[in-house]
């Protein structure tokens, strides 16, 4: 009796069961990229928004302090988000007719809030707090990137929790003087040295225990 | 299953048998435990309570892999899924005092039984979310009790009433103003004739006054006062013995002898939450302290008060009038009655010689269950003994209006019955539900020409009125209340109404032809009018502000006793059984019946969840032949309803009790169709107990979810017990009655503690068992509810439980609580066995449990002594239904299903006070963290705070010579640890043990 199959399939079984370990294998890490591209994390992802505001403007052109319209950042878990008559105080004055404004305006005249879209989103099993994070020196633009060349609002980071330990585990490389957490500008000269000075001064300590932001 | 689908037979004289034959201190949970049957062994060796593990159909190889492929697969793609995306919705004008992110307190009160309960509450951006008690207000001093803290789940009870309904089809608030402005006015031409206005305690002084205002608008007209537990004995009491209503008030803080009759005066009083705290302040064994009160309890049926007795004497209700005449005759007052043993006589001597012994120091109260002259009685020897002035005081009423509600009531349905009723406005309360069965209320109301009702659900009252108007809740509306002391607090709202409801005020003002007048308008003119100054609105700012309005106490008062002591009334037919009526610890008289966490609180003394139950003695059961869950149908007075049977240790002889507040046919999901209705065998005549209940069987069996089988760590010395004497002859005895390993028996390493070390040490002397910190753990910390079915196999989620033990026989047995929370094991046997690190040990000492990491193994909870582990087999949180979504507290994740959870020490707490220490640069202080469980205890039982601090109390506690681990011989090191438990019983009753 003739032979079913050719000599070749040897081979042809031979790399199928190799290949097979290749397939999860390259699954599992087309997973892993997949997982932490942008896609996922909607890092880098452009926002859109009701108005088209722009913090390179507000921020970087006009030297706005952050604290302007996030004014709960220092006392809050939360930084809270402008109300529609902090645009107003402005507002009312310029651009007044401006088209681009007229959500903001018709907020303002029917008493409704604008739906902003949330950037900077962490699952809800996770517990931020922004106003411990400016007492213990680590700066807006640490976490939210160069706001004051962003003319539409991206998530500059991840945000997933390997990235969080960057700096839980090694607070020096990224810890900066009180008085400089709300510059956009400000680098240091030897982060390193610094670092370890401020993480002293400031008594910054015990950041890995889980129940630190999960609870 | 292994559960216990079928109950097990107890053979009752095998298990006294078996307890008699025991020696030594011999604790034990439930009768079941003590029969040793195989179903209840098989129970508490498994950890879980099956229905997970047990599939219908056998798995084979290849579905198994199927499964597990589509699982990996599934897993994979789970983890690709984006978050959504989310908005925010800025305030346009923000408003001053809220800062986004951080909740906000205010103060306010909950009005129950009419009296006013102080409470701060806690609101996160607009949504009242958890409830706290206020420390200002003297009738809370910081503590609530259980109805308080659920309080705000009702708020949110998707069952409420939402709309105007005119006979059950919707309607408007403008189409009811019409119809009932017409009527008004056609009764206003007859000065009200026909104009009956139902309330139930009234001492809101606005509401007061708006119906004095009615009454002079409409001088024919009449206001009633119903409530299902009202006081009229109480009151009837006081007129006896000073020949007008005062209102008695307990100084258990100067009290060193009480006798109680009848009184569940740390329970089911309106001060009860004060008194609680006043009485274990007398009970406390530490910082050297080695004195203690001495209570002695007569009573009718097994109450929480009855357990921190120390000489509890169980009686058929009507037995108690022939005890507290004994003891009075005893001091000087009456003849001595005949028919008293030579034991009984013992008894009433001892308390008699110790109440003499203790002039001006001791105190006897009595129930308002217990008839009128069971309170002249008490007020007799109260005077006779030098205790009124000194623990005993006396003010005017409290009440608005004191009236015999019962009498206001009976009046109110002879009226309906004679047709002289045009127009009733009910305005609380569910009358047709918990009127007494004898006055046939349903069928007067049919007589009335309009019924109006105004409450908070659509229930059996709304299903027989032409009009239903939605009630606010308190913390939705305007009021004022008086707390038993007499203090007003003005209650203020926490959010606008949900629904359009109206309060009381506003339906009080239609009628006053103000229509339009808001609650707030209400309450502010009033207190314009008390307090005409310039400063008023500093005044009012101020009042509300700090939820009391300074110097409104009523002023002490004094009475002299000219009561005479009528003679003994021949008991008019005592033969039968003795039925015994009372609230339902949980759902209370049958408001909270559409409540969650209440309907699925263990009982304190039954442990039953989700129903009531008829409860008698062993003894009783024995001679009739009964089994627990059995059906029976209960024959009092020409009526019948079905019950099934709980076999309770402890209670009275011949006497069975029911809770009444259970079987409601209308008022929500959860409310009808649980338990059955006790009210269907009160009468008017004799609301709280009576002779002459048959009992037949029914044939039926109904299962009972109690919760007293489940967690058992088997007794291995959990509670620990002794006498006040036994310690301060022998201070080390606790620790003698367990092993404790030598700390450095380990093989794990040792953790460092650099600044804080938490720590709790709960004190079994203070604690009454009485539930509160379950609840606002639950309230605090998002705990779902899980249903009755899945409570009968185990699957509870509370995270602090309150176990009940007995020691003795099952007659007269002692009875222990001991709350159990995470222990927070130095050395936790469930951190180990966690195959992902979900829980783990953090810097502070806390056993952290990471809900995003656990993949539902179980490992943790079978390793877990304590049994404080709880897992969501199903996902019992409700993502669903919007309006419950509001009531979480957002500093906490809402668990999904397939994820272990347990009482993380409040670690959003923790970290908040962390956070605001830090930024300050300094220590957390002593006592700025309290925990859920912590800040609700009326009795200040549980103490939370850290170890590291020698001079902080929770460290001073744990030097105690009482203080003991839970299971220490594990050498798992808990960081919640006991202090024992003492008694200080009488010596001259000493060979009586603590019972009768």
């Amino acid at each position: 009796m003739a032979q079913i199959f050719h000599p070749s399939t040897n081979t042809l079984s031979k790399v199928s069961i190799f290949g097979a370990v290749f397939f999860v294998g390259g699954f599992l890490w087309l997973m892993l990229v997949l997982e932490r591209s942008s896609y996922v994390t909607q890092a880098n992802v452009v926002r859109e928004q009701p108005v088209a505001f722009s913090h390179r403007h507000h921020v970087g052109q006009l030297g706005i302090d952050c604290r302007y319209c996030h004014t709960s950042v220092e006392e809050s878990a939360f930084a809270g988000i402008p109300a529609t008559k902090t645009c107003m105080t402005c507002h009312s004055q310029i651009h007044t007719t401006a088209e681009i404004l007229e959500p903001v305006r018709e907020s303002w005249r029917s008493d409704r809030a604008i739906a902003w879209v949330r950037v900077n989103d962490l699952p809800d099993f996770v517990y931020f707090n922004h106003s411990i994070h400016l007492k213990k020196g680590i700066g807006c633009v640490t976490c939210h990137g160069p706001i004051q060349e962003m003319a539409l609002t991206w998530r500059e980071n991840p945000l997933e929790m390997a990235w969080c330990l960057q700096c839980h585990r090694n607070p020096e490389k990224f810890v900066r003087p009180r008085d400089q957490v709300f510059s956009t500008t400000w680098r240091a000269e030897d982060q390193e040295k610094l670092g370890a000075q401020l993480v002293q001064e400031y008594q910054i300590r015990k950041l890995t225990d889980c129940s630190i932001c999960h609870r | 299953m292994s559960t216990m689908t079928d109950t097990p037979h107890l053979d009752l004289e095998a298990i006294r048998r078996r307890l008699n034959g025991k020696q030594g201190r011999q604790y034990w949970r439930c009768l079941e435990e003590l029969a040793e049957t195989p179903a209840f062994q098989q129970f508490v060796e498994n950890e879980f309570a099956p229905g997970v593990v047990d599939y219908s159909s056998a798995v084979n190889r290849r579905n198994f892999l199927k499964f597990m492929g589509a699982s990996l697969a599934l897993a994979g793609l789970n983890a690709c899924t984006r978050q959504p995306v989310e908005k925010i919705f800025p305030y346009v004008q923000p408003p001053e005092q809220i800062v986004p992110g951080k909740p906000v307190y205010f103060a306010t009160a909950m009005v129950q039984r009419g009296f006013a309960q102080g409470l701060l509450v806690e609101s996160h951006m607009g949504r009242p979310t958890k409830v706290e008690g206020n420390p200002d207000h003297p009738a809370s001093l910081g503590a609530t009790d259980i109805f308080a803290q659920a309080s705000v789940l009702t708020l949110y009870d998707p069952d409420r009433a939402q709309v105007v309904t005119r006979a059950g089809r919707v309607s408007t608030w403008e189409a009811f103003l019409s119809e009932f402005n017409l009527k008004l006015e056609a009764l206003r031409e007859k000065q009200g004739a026909g104009l009956r206005v139902l309330t139930e305690t009234v001492t809101s002084p606005t509401l007061a006054d708006q119906l004095q205002r009615l009454q002079a608008a409409f001088p024919a007209a009449k206001w009633h006062q119903y409530e299902p537990t009202s006081r009229d004995h109480a009151r009837a009491g006081a007129v006896l013995a000073f020949g007008e209503v005062v209102e008695t008030h307990y100084r258990f803080d100067r009290a060193a002898v009480i006798l109680a009759l009848d009184a569940d005066f740390l329970i089911d009083h309106p001060n009860s939450v004060r008194y609680a705290r006043e009485f274990s302040s007398q009970r406390r064994v530490v910082d050297g302290e080695q004195k203690m009160n001495r209570l002695y309890m007569i009573e009718s049926t097994p109450t929480l008060t009855g357990t921190m007795a120390d000489h509890r004497w169980a009686l058929p209700p009507a037995a108690v009038e022939n005890v507290a005449r004994a003891v009075a005759a005893e001091c000087g007052i009456g003849s001595t009655p005949a028919a008293l043993d030579s034991s009984q006589q013992k008894w009433i001597k001892a308390i008699a010689d110790d109440l003499k012994a203790h002039r001006g120091a001791g105190m006897v109260i009595a129930g308002d269950n217990q008839p009128p002259v069971v309170h002249l009685l008490a007020h007799a020897l109260n005077h006779a003994l030098g205790n009124a002035g000194n623990t005993v005081v006396y003010t005017a009423p409290v009440e608005a209006a004191p009236v015999d509600q019962m009498a206001s009531l009976r009046e109110l349905v002879h009226d309906m019955n004679a047709g002289a009723v045009e127009l009733l406005v009910m305005m609380g309360g569910n009358p047709v539900f918990a009127a007494p069965a004898d006055l046939d209320f349903a069928g007067a109301l049919a007589r009335v020409g309009l019924r109006v009702q105004l409450s908070l659900h659509d229930d059996e009252t709304a299903a027989l009125c032409h009009w239903h108007i939605p009630e606010s809740h308190y913390l939705e509306s305007w009021s004022d209340a008086r707390a038993f002391d007499g203090t007003v607090t003005i209650i203020q709202p926490l959010i606008a109404p949900l629904y359009n409801s109206k309060s009381a005020h506003e339906m009080l003002a239609v009628m006053l032809g103000q229509s339009g007048l808001t609650g707030y308008d209400c309450v502010r003119e009033y207190w314009q009018k008390q307090h005409n100054a310039p400063d008023f609105e500093t005044f009012w700012q101020v009042s509300v502000h700090d939820g009391v309005v300074a110097n409104t106490a009523l002023p002490l008062k004094s009475v002299s006793f000219t009561g005479q002591l009528p003679p003994p009334t021949e008991t008019a037919s005592s033969a039968g059984l003795a039925i015994c009526f009372r609230p339902d610890p949980s759902v209370g008289d049958g408001r909270f019946a559409n409540n969650g966490w209440l309907q699925e609180l263990p009982k304190p003394l039954t442990k039953l969840t989700w129903d009531n139950a008829a409860l008698l003695s062993p003894a009783t059961a024995q001679r009739l032949k009964l089994q627990n869950e059995e059906v029976v149908e209960l024959q009092y007075q020409g009526r019948t309803v079905k019950a099934p049977v709980w076999i309770m240790p402890g209670h009275p002889e011949e006497t069975v009790t029911v809770h009444f507040g259970y079987g409601r046919s209308r008022g929500g999901q959860l409310a009808s169709g649980t338990g059955f209705n006790a009210y269907a065998l009160r009468t008017s005549a004799a609301p709280w107990f009576g002779h002459g209940l048959e009992i037949r069987k029914s044939g039926e069996r109904h299962r009972l979810a109690t919760s007293q089988m489940h967690h058992s760590m088997e007794n291995r010395h959990l509670v620990r017990t002794g006498t006040l004497a036994e310690f301060v002859a022998h201070p080390e005895f606790v620790h003698e009655m367990g092993h404790e390993p030598a700390p450095e028996m380990t093989l794990y390493p040792e953790h460092k503690y650099e600044d804080n070390a938490w720590g709790m040490v709960i004190d079994l002397n203070a604690c009454l068992g009485c539930n509160a910190c379950t609840i606002a753990c639950q309230s605090e910390n998002n705990i779902a509810v899980v249903g009755k079915e899945q409570v009968l196999i185990g699957r509870e989620m509370h995270w602090i439980r309150v176990d009940r033990y007995y020691e003795g026989d099952l007659d007269h047995p002692d009875t222990y609580h001991q709350p159990v929370p995470c222990m927070h094991c130095e050395k936790a046997p469930c951190e180990p066995v966690c195959p992902v690190g979900a829980t783990v040990h953090s810097s502070e000492g806390l056993n952290d449990m990471v809900y995003n990491r656990c993949v539902g193994t179980r490992y943790c909870a079978n390793n877990c002594p304590y049994k404080v582990r709880r897992f969501n087999f199903l996902l019992y949180s409700d993502f669903e239904t919007p309006i419950v979504k509001l009531q979480r507290n957002p500093d906490v994740t809402v668990r999904s299903r397939g994820v272990m959870e347990k009482c993380t020490y409040c670690v959003q707490r923790i970290n908040a006070a962390r956070i605001e220490a830090k930024k300050e640069e300094r220590a957390i202080a002593d006592g700025e963290i309290l925990t859920a469980c912590q800040q609700v205890c009326p009795a200040q039982a549980i103490i939370f705070g850290n170890l590291n601090d020698p001079n902080s109390r929770v460290a001073r506690l744990k030097k105690s010579p009482l203080n003991y681990g839970l299971l220490a011989d594990l050498n798992t090191r808990p960081r919640t640890t006991y202090l024992a438990r003492l008694r200080n019983p009488n010596p001259a009753l000493a060979e009586e043990g603590s019972h009768a």
